[in-house]
């Protein structure tokens, strides 16, 4: 019981190490282009180098700004960071443990309670 | 090369307000299903699973592959969640990255997260779901079948996840754009994108199946041991 609580552990905590890694640097390496939702709306518009619509006629014509554009972590970069690599990794550790902190507590909340489930009987 | 994503979600303003609210509604309507429907599929022990899951499928829609010149994609999360989590679980993690997404990171419009949430989180999901319910009755429920699964699964839920989008903009997109169009780019573009998804479920799920198959939702019914507390499942239901 005990041995499978730590491999337990173990696990979640490798997972989530990885993660951090992932948003944290190798965020740092990816495509800068656009994905296939903006590319496929931005097709038959020019962009200029602001990203901003500079002419033509696309679906995202009429897209507007987000309405927090100017927060702290807007766009995936942390505000009053100048280096880059580290502004980006950061906002990606924020992110992961932001969404693991929710996540977690919310199905910990929603999870199944009983006389079995402590016990994890079978498993 | 340093990833200096601008948006990678639906903005606000391609889809008008009528049809972006009708979405929201709609996406909280399932999502409410799915938060009680979630529950038989979470104990104390898969909990934190579930929060890691959602975690790591965050940290992966950070990471821009390219598709063609010009031209990337990231992960959806949509078939990775469901053969980890189950489709209640799954919807209600890629839901949850979207709104984190939405409202510390700027990405994807406020007004657009009802349809981000409904493409991705729901319609990608629960494709995927159906995929894998389907898939698994053929491909054996072993590690390699669940592997193989994974990569149609990844293809298809990704390309019908964008053409749930083309539906919103034929029915409330602000401009004009030929819908035969902006259908064929956006399949076109999604089928790649999914190719990517697929590399990076199948991996995952590979890792995942090797170490704690006991943690994989599509391999339950392999290891009938290995169900979670059955005997409690049905004292809930």
């Amino acid at each position: 019981m005990s041995a499978r609580r730590t491999k337990h552990i173990a696990f979640l905590v490798g997972g989530l190490l990885v993660s951090l890694l992932l948003a944290g640097v190798v965020s740092n390496f990816t495509s800068s282009s656009p994905d296939g939702l903006d590319s496929a709306t931005l097709d038959g518009c020019s962009v200029n180098s602001e990203d901003e619509i500079a002419s033509g006629d696309c679906a995202a014509t009429k897209a507007e700004d987000h309405e927090l554009a100017g927060g702290p972590l807007a766009g995936y970069a942390v505000k009053g960071i100048d280096n880059e690599f580290v502004a980006t990794g950061l906002s990606g550790v924020i992110g992961v443990l932001v969404v693991f902190a929710i996540g977690g507590g919310l199905f910990w909340l929603v999870r199944r309670r009983g006389a079995g489930a402590a016990d994890s009987p079978g498993a | 090369m340093h990833a200096d994503v601008v948006a990678m979600h639906i903005s606000n303003g391609i889809i008008g307000v009528p049809v972006s609210a009708l979405a929201a509604v709609l996406a909280a309507a399932v999502l409410a299903i799915c938060l009680v429907k979630a529950r038989a599929d979470l104990d104390d022990r898969l909990a934190p699973m579930a929060g890691l899951v959602a975690a790591f499928i965050f940290a992966v829609q950070m990471l821009n592959f390219p598709v063609l010149p010009g031209v990337s994609g990231h992960l959806l999360g949509g078939a990775l969640a469901v053969m980890l989590v189950g489709p209640w679980v799954g919807s209600l993690c890629v839901a949850l990255v979207l709104t984190v997404q939405a409202l510390l990171f700027a990405d994807g419009g406020l007004t657009a997260l009802g349809l981000n949430i409904l493409n991705m989180g729901i319609v990608g999901t629960f494709v995927a779901y159906g995929l894998v319910v389907v898939l698994l009755k053929v491909v054996p429920r072993t590690n390699a079948g669940i592997v193989t699964t994974a990569w149609i699964v990844s293809v298809i839920s990704v390309v019908v996840a964008s053409q749930a989008f083309v539906l919103e903009y034929a029915l409330g997109g602000t401009t004009s754009i030929s819908l035969t169009t902006i259908s064929g780019t956006m399949a076109g573009f999604h089928f790649l994108i999914g190719a990517g998804e697929a590399v990076i479920t199948a991996i995952t799920l590979g890792t995942v199946a090797k170490v704690r198959p006991d943690l994989v939702y599509a391999l339950r019914g392999r290891q009938q041991s290995l169900v979670i507390a059955t005997p409690i499942t049905d004292r809930a239901a």
